[in-house]
């Protein structure tokens, strides 16, 4: 069966020099477009859940009373809200690399402890953190001043309240523009080509310059690709939206 | 499943035959650069000395001269658009560039997707730029270890196969060689004449060029591919065999401080007309 299967695009990729599905019949490139497909789902997953961590804790922060930690998110937002993703990937993975410690396998070699992937995730995790500040915040704003002094006249201290009534009223209204952002940030992790994080991108460039003649294919392999993974993480969203909706709240 | 797949693909193998089908000349891409007076020509513009920018941001070198020469000749004006090793065979099937000039190496699969015309107006083997404290002797030694290479070049896979080492490919040659400095990879695997010209720049210290050259390859210009037996190639194959046979690629050679290489005298001898004296 695997080798009908192979033989008949082994067959396709001699009549049609534009069309060899050589990750098909090549165990190599197979295990390329495999490798780079697991490398961006892991850069998904990590980007996605750090986000969201700091999207949290920027908005808990931007309502602290000290000014300067105020200001620090502030400072924050711009920087990261307002620059290119892929000159942040750059700077991070060459400027900032620098200073981080090293180790040498051999005596010259000076590999960073954070590796490419690394910087990819801190990087993207910041870029995409900084916006979902901004949607937690819209959302922090929209739970009624009254329910929170409800909370307090309860007893409750103020992180307590950040946490049990403004955090959990604040994410169900976040949520679709959140899951907007987060669907932005899974496509976004291409970018980390430019600093040769092995991702699909990256692996399906390799193998269309190394196979020119594999390049259609591999465009349908990353658009297929991205529609899944997008799809995946879209529907999980919407499930976990109409799980958690409060009838009556929020529309 | 077979003839699941076949109807799938129906469609699309249709297109194809189409295509191949359409072999009169039509000369499409020449017209049009008669028509407009002006010349697109993709050339590389991170590769010193044969295609870079100078202070002013224009792109000079070795095979922007040559583009300069092709325009003259044509009499129509030149345009220069700066390609990458990875996008420039599809600038020129887009149509995005009429010609392509790029170190392109002269390779069978290349030539099924655009024009390559001889005679090949340069050569280059591989090889690796490495720090002399590593003192490395032979390419078995790059086994398991990262090497900076470059996305587009045909040779990172061959390295990665027949030696083991693990290319880390960047997509231009400033963060490969940056990496390279930073000791992030042992090595920056690329055409030995362009790292040449990167030792004799004198930016260099430190580093040599170890290890015996590898896969020597010609390079090609390009002209679309429905261009290839037309005006257009049979045309840039002329420019091609005067350059050999006039000294002009010999001359540029020196010109832009590239170290002369045997081929081009070779065929420059090839080429000589045979009532000069």
């Amino acid at each position: 069966m695997i080798e009908t299967f192979q033989e008949f695009f082994r067959s396709v990729a001699d009549h049609h020099p534009t069309w060899n599905f050589i990750f098909f019949y090549e165990e190599r490139q197979w295990n390329k477009v495999i490798g780079g497909l697991w490398v961006t789902i892991k850069l998904s997953l990590a980007c996605v859940l750090f986000s969201v961590l700091i999207g949290i804790a920027g908005a808990a922060m931007q309502g602290a009373h000290n000014r300067f930690v105020r200001y620090l998110v502030a400072g924050y937002i711009q920087f990261f809200r307002n620059t290119p993703p892929v000159v942040q990937l750059l700077f991070f993975y060459f400027a900032l690399g620098r200073f981080t410690p090293t180790y040498s396998p051999d005596g010259w070699l000076e590999l960073p402890i954070i590796s490419n992937v690394g910087w990819a995730i801190v990087s993207l995790s910041f870029f995409a953190g900084a916006f979902n500040v901004e949607i937690f915040r819209a959302g922090v704003e929209a739970v009624p001043r009254s329910t929170q002094e409800a909370a307090s006249a309860l007893g409750f201290r103020r992180l307590q309240i950040y946490s049990h009534v403004v955090l959990p009223l604040a994410f169900r209204v976040s949520l679709p523009a959140l899951n907007n952002n987060l669907v932005n940030l899974v496509k976004t992790t291409t970018q980390a080509f430019v600093i040769a994080v092995p991702e699909l991108l990256y692996q399906s460039v390799t193998i269309w310059n190394d196979f020119p003649s594999a390049q259609n294919p591999m465009m349908a392999v990353l658009f297929l690709s991205y529609l899944g993974l997008v799809g995946i993480l879209v529907f999980g969203m919407n499930r976990w939206e109409r799980s958690i909706r409060i009838p009556g709240y929020g529309g | 499943m077979i003839k699941l797949l076949k109807f799938l693909l129906a469609p699309v193998t249709g297109l194809a035959v189409a295509s191949a089908a359409s072999a009169e000349c039509t000369n499409d891409t020449w017209n049009k650069v008669m028509d407009r007076g002006k010349l697109v020509v993709g050339v590389k513009a991170d590769y010193k000395p044969w295609g870079y920018r100078d202070t002013d941001g224009n792109i000079i070198g070795m095979e922007a001269d040559m583009a300069a020469d092709v325009a003259r000749t044509m009499g129509v004006e030149l345009e220069m658009v700066a390609v990458q090793s990875s996008n420039r065979m599809q600038f020129l099937e887009q149509g995005k560039i009429d010609l392509m000039i790029a170190t392109m190496s002269d390779r069978a699969d290349r030539r099924e997707i655009v024009g390559i015309v001889g005679p090949n107006y340069y050569t280059s083997g591989t090889n690796v730029l490495a720090p002399a404290a590593i003192g490395l002797k032979e390419w078995q030694e790059l086994n398991g270890k990262p090497v900076c290479g470059k996305q587009g070049a045909f040779y990172n896979q061959i390295v990665e196969e027949r030696y083991g080492a693990e290319i880390v490919a960047f997509v231009g040659n400033a963060e490969a060689k940056q990496a390279l400095r930073d000791k992030k990879c042992i090595a920056w695997v690329y055409d030995d004449s362009s790292i040449m010209a990167d030792l004799s720049s004198g930016e260099w210290d430190g580093f040599e060029m170890p290890l015996a050259t590898e896969d020597d390859n010609p390079w090609g210009l390009a002209v679309p591919k429905d261009e290839e037996n037309c005006i257009f190639g049979r045309f840039m194959s002329g420019m091609q065999y005067n350059w050999h046979r006039n000294g002009t690629l010999v001359g540029l050679e020196s010109k832009w401080g590239i170290q002369s290489t045997q081929y081009l005298v070779n065929q420059k001898e090839r080429f000589k007309d045979w009532l000069a004296d």
